[in-house]
């Protein structure tokens, strides 16, 4: 049923129709709205058989998953942000655990200094800790994630991340399709664990292991996520079927067939691309776009294919892996062996820095015209970095440098995006 | 007709006598069908009172249950003695998940049983006190004051053992421990720190707290069954001496133990809704002398020239908890 609706009721929504059985919530902007929603269905009982739990903090939020799993429950939470730090070793032992726990994330910067707005630090300091990591491009694509999500996680018991733009997509209200309860009942088969707490058959888990079988058990989760590299277009195709429409998937590209320039990246960003992909190719220039569903598992193949034929990739990167540049760019400098193209990295949006489509679409055209370095910060102030720069200099004791920049910008309102 | 008293426990020990009890009110361990819940083969070292106070909880929890129970356990000690792959120990459904997140873990396990209808199966929680005390704080106490249908069990061996005994905040005064040096002018662990657990968990006014000890393991069990038989979030603190870690001899656990409670350094108590309903009075006293003495972590208190102000300093807590918690008899 077509609904104009804010992102994150479309996906608390969609998460009710999968019939959770615990859901374990801890407020942190953005991803609240998702549980409240949640939350509220439980209380009023239009979501039956399901446990809601206001927990003490992200790290027994998931950690309340990991129980409630491991005793045969379909289990929920979401998080963002400093959450998923907060969380972080009870992250890789879900995985280690093999509980298939699915997961919003609400994408969002992490601090110092503290920002609500969106990028992509907080799913990217989790990224290898062996969880699914499904992005999502739009509202109507995060809600259908989160049903194949909980298929995808309890086919391979292995935990799914799905990573929504915090804000952009999270507080937008869109026209979404919410399915029928039926449509979700036909698609999602009800949880049969590979492994289960049970008073009948008593097991250990979690036990320790040494280094006799130890790379054994981390090589089969790389396998897992091996095998998710083909079930996600699987579950993606029949999701078609039943649904009739395209979500989810590892990839999907946009005018690449004979791009010269292809820029890649994860989310929402993708809707600002390809508007940008449009008016360029209004203007006869060859550029594409490919936007990565799948993160992790990395589809390597499948984007190769996508840039075979280009002459330059252009990654667009929410996060900024310091010291080096950008996590995205690393995946697909993988998966350009074999092929020779121009790679180029742009650290963009960090803390919520609105990404313009005139953005992009100079940087594609400066990137044709062979100007773009291989580290680049769109729309980074060079003056303000200067000035600080020459701060740290010319004085010892420069004091906070958020502020210190802060005080120089005078007021802050107009750079918010 | 004369009467005479029938004394319930062996001279010396006050063990009561299991052939002197009435079937019903005999021990778990002296059932021919005990569960053996953490069985034999384990790793732990001689004399350890945590796998004492585990098996005898355990099977207790077992036997109130009709064996319908399962344990989420902290990262320590008890989990990493019990159950190296392939070679558990555990008779029960058993997770380890992390350092400080067991009570999170049970309460999740709490929550699908429930959510599943399964009113039977009980879920444990259970760690030392490094797990309880310090890094899993925050979550025992997000299970307490959720109410969350989990009993916890903190093994209290007083120090953080499995990785080589340093301080925790259950770490007595003048104890040392790798973190807290019998060197310099005030060895061992300072005076007016640490926490009492206890007493927060009655913070929290749950249904059912307890304390209890290995010396005295015929309560422990009865405490165990009683709280089995509660819905809600229920705690109990077992003290546990640990020989390699305290330097006492594996011979002398339950006397290490025993000392702890006869000085009055451990009252066992338990409290209902947060209101002390019952505390165990202390027999025979014995000054703070005779247990530490049993110990290499209070050594330095008792070189060529005595350390007869800390010693003071220590009886008066012991002195303190008997008054406070009524443990004279």
């Amino acid at each position: 049923m077509l609904k104009q609706i804010e992102g994150s009721q479309a996906i608390a929504q969609a998460i009710a129709l999968c019939r959770p059985e615990v859901i374990c919530a801890y407020p942190i902007t953005p991803q609240t709205h998702i549980v409240e929603g949640l939350g509220e269905m439980v209380k009023d009982g239009s979501l039956e058989n399901c446990e809601f739990i206001n927990v003490e903090s992200e790290f027994a939020a998931l950690s309340v998953a990991i129980g409630s799993s491991a005793a045969g429950a379909r289990s929920y939470t979401a998080t963002a942000s400093q959450g998923i730090l907060y969380m972080a070793e009870a992250v890789y032992n879900a995985a280690g655990l093999g509980l298939p726990i699915v997961m919003t994330i609400g994408n969002r910067a992490i601090g110092a200094p503290i920002n609500i707005w969106n990028d992509h630090s907080d799913s990217m300091a989790l990224r290898d800790a062996g969880w699914i990591q499904l992005y999502a491009e739009t509202n109507q694509e995060a809600a259908d994630l989160h049903i194949q999500a909980f298929r995808l996680a309890e086919e391979l018991s292995c935990p799914v991340m799905v990573c929504v733009d915090g804000f952009i997509l999270t507080h937008a209200y869109e026209r979404i399709d919410i399915p029928t309860q039926k449509q979700v009942d036909d698609y999602l088969p009800p949880f049969v664990p590979v492994q289960i707490l049970d008073v009948d058959d008593p097991v250990s888990m979690g036990a320790m292991v040494g280094p006799e079988a130890f790379m054994e058990v981390r090589y089969l989760q790389h396998h897992k996520q091996q095998r998710a590299l083909a079930l996600i277009p699987a579950l993606a195709k029949e999701f078609r079927e039943r649904f009739g429409r395209d979500s989810g998937g590892l990839l999907r590209t946009y005018h690449c067939e004979d791009a010269e320039t292809i820029i890649v990246a994860l989310g929402s960003v993708n809707g600002t691309i390809k508007e940008a992909v449009d008016e360029m190719r209004a203007a006869g220039k060859r550029v594409g776009s490919l936007s990565i569903c799948s993160f992790r598992p990395f589809p390597l193949d499948e984007v190769r294919d996508a840039l075979r034929r280009a002459r330059r990739v252009v990654v667009l990167e929410k996060s900024l892996a310091v010291g080096i540049g950008g996590m995205l760019s690393e995946g697909v400098r993988n998966a350009l062996s074999g092929i020779s193209l121009k790679g180029h990295t742009v650290i963009a949006g960090l803390g919520g820095r609105a990404i313009t489509q005139k953005a992009l679409v100079d940087l594609l055209d400066s990137a044709a015209r062979g100007e773009l370095a291989h580290l680049n910060f769109l729309d980074l102030r060079w003056d303000v970095v200067k000035r600080e720069i020459n701060r740290e200099q010319a004085v010892r004791r420069t004091g906070p440098l958020a502020e210190n920049i802060l005080r120089d910008l005078g007021t802050v309102a107009d750079r918010i995006g | 007709m004369s009467v005479q008293d029938v004394k319930f426990y062996q001279t010396g020990t006050f063990t009561v006598g299991n052939r002197l009890l009435l079937e019903t009110e005999r021990a778990v361990q002296a059932n021919m069908r005990r569960t053996n819940s953490l069985n034999s083969g384990h790793r732990a070292c001689q004399g350890c009172g945590e796998a004492l106070g585990a098996r005898y909880a355990i099977d207790a929890a077992m036997y109130a249950t009709g064996n319908r129970v399962m344990a989420a356990n902290a990262t320590g000690c008890l989990e990493v003695f019990s159950t190296p792959y392939p070679e558990t120990s555990w008779q029960i459904p058993w997770i380890h998940s992390l350092f400080g997140n067991a009570a999170a873990v049970a309460s999740g396990m709490a929550a699908a049983m429930r959510v599943k209808g399964r009113k039977d199966v009980r879920v444990i929680a259970q760690g030392g006190d490094g797990g309880t005390t310090d890094i899993g704080f925050g979550c025992l106490s997000g299970m307490f004051e959720r109410n969350d249908d989990v009993l916890y069990i903190c093994y209290d061996n007083e120090a953080y053992m499995n990785t080589g005994v340093q301080r925790s905040s259950a770490t007595p005064p003048a104890a040392r421990t790798a973190t807290t040096m019998a060197v310099g002018k005030h060895p061992g662990n300072v005076f007016g720190t640490g926490k009492n657990v206890p007493l927060i968990a009655m913070a929290h006014h749950i249904p059912f707290v307890a304390t209890a000890s290995v010396a005295n393991l015929h309560d422990l069990e009865d405490k165990v069954t009683r709280a089995m038989a509660i819905e809600g979030a229920r705690y109990i603190h077992i003290h546990v001496p640990c020989p390699l870690g305290w330097g006492s001899a594996p011979a002398d656990t339950i006397k290490v133990a025993r000392m702890a409670v006869e000085s009055g350094l451990f009252p066992v108590f338990e409290a209902e809704y947060g209101e002390i309903t019952a505390r165990q009075t202390i027999r025979r006293r014995v000054p703070v002398e005779e247990y530490l003495k049993l110990q290499r972590r209070f050594a330095h208190l008792f070189g060529k020239t005595p350390d007869l102000v800390t010693i003071a300093h220590i009886q008066a807590t012991a002195d303190r908890n008997i008054r406070v918690f009524g443990l004279a008899p």
